[in-house]
């Protein structure tokens, strides 16, 4: 047992070091490191930088286009991101769907549509929920039904986050209503563009329009994007599932989060001394980052093990979300009465007008508005301990 | 002992309940945060007339000789509807340091103009880095003749932008970590030198950031005596907490009404969720957070009148951190058990949410009334 990086895995650090130096343009770590408006724009530029050094899908294998690279490398590569101020790449093409179609879809499919993917060509939102089926997803009732070499596709999704970009949506629609719910599910994938489909912004708490509701009106979809099998949508759905879990964990964010709210914590004043300085903030501190130094090591845990992540995931899921919440959380109170202004022009990079207290201050209590969707979103953490409790402990 | 309302009190309580139930819609209230102005007339008028800006004020001065007692009812109802009045920085901040301090000629140019609804006030005390510490003051007063000169750069004044006058807490003597040597002086916010930055804040209420710069200020307008004013700030800022730790209630109880109704009517699996044990739990704890509150928020109202400091100030931050603490976890749960419809704009879940967010973070977090407590007990042993 060993939980130190060998020389190889430094070295390969190093080199991603290096690249985002000479390659993150500072307008884009100036962007997200100071929290403003996410811009679609500058997620695709980053991923074409990326796609053009070859590291544009750092999970995918080798022949696909993507890195080859194992785990921790993987890990790596995403905690020197977050730390550079690199954009998130976009997970609901590379993390979710992509495995979904190496591993379920056929050849044709593969060449379609992984191509547009790596290269930030195409961007990907996800269908799963419905108004009516959140928690208890195989509930869901957007139909399909296939006439000739089309399906014909109604009904609604909703908290699509993004969709308002997307070129393109996986969708779980009903195929067949015989069964259990589970067994009449079929995964889909639809072209945004398709006549019929109708995308109605949702405004979030934090005032920031980020997640959407999707209206699907006698849409028309070649049978041909269906993936694997009908109404065997439900296998591929979990399998799904299992990866943006494990992508939900979120390491690398949130020890980016971390180092920033230590500055801050260094930066703002508490009266006559520093914030750091006040002993009950800087225990809380410690504590989170114990915390994360333990979610850290836990996933390394759970992505070297062999047998690869089974429910396990979910751990990571809820301790990764809490763990974020808290984070945004105590950047807010850091900010103290300074946080509570609304300045949502602030948010943009141009902006020179007149904020309240420091420049982190300005971010802060909406991002941690923002960040309730966490413990929400991915199947609830209440979802998650079922899983833990029926599926692990066995109860 | 006695937790009962007067009849006086209850009758306020029952007004105000129907006024905010029927004349305080949540599209009504979405409208007037939309408008920027930060206060909306006919509420203001209403209030007037309902006879709230003056109930804490002495009947020698038009008002009804009230308490913090009856701050605590009115506050209690606002929390309920969200009402985004300046109320708190107008009655209960200025208008409250006016009443315990003022001469005759201050109190009755400024408590009658409050109680009419013609004048509105707020308390620029914080400073840049003061964080919650009520010493840390950097602007100055510098006598000149007959006059002051204040200069400094205040944050964080509620309601600020919208005040026609300003108490400002100003060093006319000492260093910025003295307890000695603060004053008060009531400045017109139309002053030559003020300069005011007016936000919006995430709560729909208003907030200001505001420099002066030698502003030219009579010494009449002294408010209290010179160089003695902190053990007044301190007061006002505890009268301040008692107020909203009382909104903080009302505002934990119609979260917990909004949620139960969610729980009871959305369906998953085939029930409404609220049969989920798991789910129960959380709504109970809630409501145990939410009863404890009540109770501290009624240990801040009878404390926060009292001239004995060191009996109020235990109090107030007892009730703060309890209340700090319950609203936070009320909130969380409450838009957690919403699920999705709890993080969206449309939710007045998600309204609660922010306001019971923000209301920890003003004039001190539970960390903060924490360590006052705590450091109470280390003197007391000492």
């Amino acid at each position: 047992m060993d939980l130190n990086y060998t020389p190889e895995q430094e070295a390969f650090r190093a080199e991603v070091q290096q690249f985002l130096d000479e390659n993150l343009p500072d307008d884009i770590r100036e962007r997200v490191q100071k929290r403003l408006r996410p811009d679609k724009a500058m997620t695709e530029r980053w991923q074409k930088i990326l796609f053009d050094k070859g590291w544009g899908a750092s999970t995918w294998p080798e022949e696909f286009g993507g890195t080859g690279w194992d785990p921790i490398q993987q890990i790596i590569f995403e905690e020197e991101c977050a730390l550079a101020g690199a954009p998130r790449q976009l997970d609901f093409g590379l993390r979710m769907v992509a495995p979904v179609i190496m591993t379920f879809g056929n050849d044709e499919q593969k060449q379609r549509f992984l191509p547009g993917i790596l290269s930030g060509e195409d961007w990907w939102c996800q269908g799963y929920s419905e108004p009516g089926a959140g928690s208890d997803l195989a509930s869901l009732r957007t139909s399909a039904k296939l006439e000739g070499d089309h399906y014909i596709v109604n009904g609604q999704k909703t908290w699509t986050t993004l969709g308002q970009h997307a070129d393109w949506i996986f969708c779980l629609v009903r195929t067949s209503n015989e069964g259990k719910p589970q067994q009449g599910i079929s995964f889909l994938l639809i072209d945004m563009n398709t006549p019929g489909i109708d995308v109605k912004p949702i405004i979030m708490l934090d005032g920031e329009h980020e997640i959407n509701e999707v209206y699907f009106d006698n849409v028309k979809v070649p049978a041909e994007n269906l993936i694997g099998e009908e109404n065997q949508g439900w296998t591929y759905a979990k399998f799904l599932l299992g990866h943006e879990r494990t992508g939900l964990a979120n390491v690398g964010q949130w020890k980016a989060t971390m180092k920033r709210l230590k500055e801050v914590a260094r930066q703002e004043q508490d009266g006559q001394r520093p914030l750091i300085e006040n002993t009950r903030f800087r225990d809380r501190l410690a504590q989170l980052d114990a915390e994360l130094r333990a979610l850290e090591l836990t996933v390394l845990r759970v992505l070297t093990d062999k047998r690869g992540p089974g429910p396990q995931a979910s751990i990571l899921k809820i301790r990764g979300t809490e763990i974020g919440q808290q984070l945004f959380e105590m950047l807010m109170e850091a900010g103290g009465q300074d946080a509570i202004a609304h300045i949502p022009e602030a948010l943009e990079l141009d902006y020179k007008g007149p904020r309240a207290g420091s420049m982190e201050a300005t971010p802060a209590a909406g991002d941690y508005f923002n960040m309730r969707k966490l413990s929400i979103f991915g199947g609830s953490n209440e979802i998650q301990r079922n899983i833990i409790a029926q599926l692990v402990l066995g109860l | 002992m006695n937790f009962d309302l007067t009849e006086e009190q209850q009758m306020l309580n029952d007004s105000l309940r129907r006024f905010v139930a029927n004349e305080y819609s949540f599209e009504k209230r979405g409208e007037i945060i939309k408008s920027g102005k930060g206060t909306d007339p006919a509420t203001w008028s209403a209030f007037a007339e309902m006879g709230l800006l003056g109930f804490t004020f002495p009947e020698d001065y038009d008002g009804l000789g009230g308490n913090a007692v009856d701050t605590l009812v009115v506050m209690e109802n606002f929390g309920r509807g969200l009402v985004v009045e300046p109320y708190l920085a107008t009655v209960v901040l200025a208008g409250g340091l006016v009443r315990d301090l003022g001469n005759d000629a201050q109190k009755a140019d400024v408590l009658p103009a409050i109680t009419m609804g013609e004048r509105l006030m707020a308390f620029a005390h914080s400073e840049p880095g003061a964080r919650y510490n009520l010493e840390h003051v950097h602007t100055t007063a510098r006598k000149d003749g007959d006059h002051f000169l204040i200069s400094g750069h205040k944050t964080a004044v509620l309601h600020g932008g919208q005040a026609n006058q300003l108490i400002v807490s100003a060093r006319t003597s000492g260093t910025a970590t003295d307890k000695q040597g603060l004053s008060l002086f009531i400045v017109d916010a139309d002053s030559k030198g003020v300069k005011v930055d007016d936000f919006a804040t995430h709560d729909g209420h208003r907030i200001a950031d505001i420099s002066f710069s030698n502003v030219t200020v009579s010494a009449d307008n002294l408010l209290g005596e010179i160089d003695n004013a902190f053990p007044h700030i301190e007061k006002a800022i505890d009268l301040g907490i008692a107020a909203v730790c009382a909104e903080a209630v009302g505002a934990m109880e119609a979260m917990n009404a909004a949620t139960l109704e969610y729980i009871k009517t959305r369906k998953q699996f085939g029930v409404p969720i609220g049969k989920f044990q798991v789910l129960q739990h959380r709504m109970a704890d809630m409501f145990i957070q939410t009863e404890q509150s009540k109770t501290m928020a009624i240990l801040a109202a009878t404390e926060a009148d009292s001239d004995d400091r060191a009996s109020r100030r235990e109090a107030i931050s007892m009730a703060k951190t309890l209340v700090g603490q319950g609203a936070r976890y009320v909130a969380q749960e409450g838009v957690q058990l919403h699920g999705g419809m709890g993080v969206t704009e449309e939710m007045f879940a998600a309204h609660l949410f922010k306001r019971l967010t923000l209301i920890n973070l003003l004039f001190g977090d539970a960390d903060h009334h924490l360590a006052q407590v705590s450091d109470g007990l280390l003197a007391a042993s000492a």
